[in-house]
């Protein structure tokens, strides 16, 4: 036999190649991302504990009846409106709070009938078993929303320090990049004390 | 004048030898990008609910997703489903579902396990809450109610 010259393989099809695993992929990819709303649930009671006496103002009252129509502190009011209801009640600081020091950050009315601190402000949401899921969300997205919209006001006039001028959806950004970070962790610990998010969920009513 | 007629020549053809080059690029960006869908989906997709406050859940392989719908197969029935993993099972099951997918992380990365509840926006709540009840009973603790980012409004259309 005769040797040939050791000749080169022919590359002309491996774009060929290439391109059918690449047409795979691109059809097959999915880039979704999760995202939603995070809340983390009450711990289990035991049965016989007795809920702490609470005073009727510090409680605002959400209800969802089983055709989505909502009921807030007995009266009936459209979903638009629900985010500054919400901001009224935690923000009103009439009183003081559990450690006897009055809210001097809050910028509400005062008012006797509404909440004393935001510290005792309790939001409660209840349901019906049939209500919607949308509904449900749409309500749980607004109050947050109102506690989002207070803590960033108070991040903005409040905060020292090398945060200065920063809103608290700023620092959350912020603590995402990093490691760890002593000073931001205080700093929206110092917020989240502030303007501490009390949602209850009640069980849906039969 | 000979010299002059002599550049009349044709056009070279494209050098394509960068062409694998690039496609194996791309190909490689795809592969690295790409997350197999693991589960195949028996209940209908559901429509997620659009939310303002949503945060990106991180770290893929600590998330346990729920999924609640109606059953694409008729014969299931027609309530609201739940799907964990590969078939549809109901509100008893999570227990054992939530401590299977402890089981694959070591105690530390179980702490920061999330629960993503994926439901149909039309799903009753008190589906939803039979869910929370079983969760909160073994404390897995950290839910999230996936929805997509977007006005409150496109609820109601």
């Amino acid at each position: 036999m005769a040797r040939r010259e050791n000749s080169e393989i022919n590359a002309g099809s491996m774009a060929d190649i290439a391109f059918l695993l690449l047409i795979f992929f691109l059809v097959t990819t999915t880039m979704d991302t999760d995202s939603g709303i995070l809340r983390k649930l009450p711990e289990k009671q035991p049965e016989d504990v007795e809920a702490p006496p609470v005073r009727q103002r510090n409680i605002f009252e959400v209800n969802i009846n089983r055709f989505d129509q909502l009921l807030v502190e007995e009266e009936e009011v459209k979903i638009g409106d629900l985010r500054e209801l919400a901001v009224k009640f935690i923000d009103n600081g009439a009183g003081k709070n559990a450690e006897g020091q009055p809210c001097n950050y809050c910028e509400g009315e005062k008012s006797e009938s509404s909440s004393e601190h935001p510290a005792k402000a309790i939001i409660s949401v209840q349901t019906a078993q049939t209500t919607s899921y949308g509904m449900y969300i749409s309500v749980q997205n607004e109050l947050l929303a109102a506690y989002t919209e207070l803590r960033n006001r108070y991040a903005k006039k409040y905060l020292q320090g090398k945060y200065k001028g920063l809103s608290y959806s700023d620092l959350l950004k912020l603590q995402k990049g990093e490691v760890k970070n002593p000073d931001l962790d205080a700093a929206i610990d110092q917020i989240k004390k502030a303007y501490p998010e009390i949602l209850s969920d009640a069980k849906p009513i039969k | 004048m000979s010299k002059f007629g002599k550049k009349k020549k044709e056009v070279p053809a494209v050098n394509t030898a960068a062409l694998p080059d690039i496609v194996f690029m791309l190909l490689f960006f795809f592969m690295v990008s790409t997350t197999m869908r693991e589960t195949s989906l028996l209940i209908k997709k559901p429509k997620l609910p659009s939310a303002t406050e949503v945060k990106k859940l991180e770290h893929k392989s600590l998330v346990s997703t729920i999924y609640v719908g109606k059953a694409v197969n008729p014969s299931e029935g027609t309530g609201d489903k739940i799907q964990l993993n590969d078939k549809i099972s109901t509100v008893n099951d999570i227990v054992n579902f939530i401590y299977s997918e402890r089981d694959k992380h070591d105690a530390d990365e179980q702490k920061a396990m999330v629960t993503s509840i994926k439901a149909d926006m039309k799903t009753n709540v008190g589906t939803i809450s039979d869910i929370k009840d079983e969760l909160q009973s073994i404390n897995a603790l950290k839910i999230s109610y996936s929805s997509s980012s977007g006005d409150v409004a496109n609820n109601f259309k």
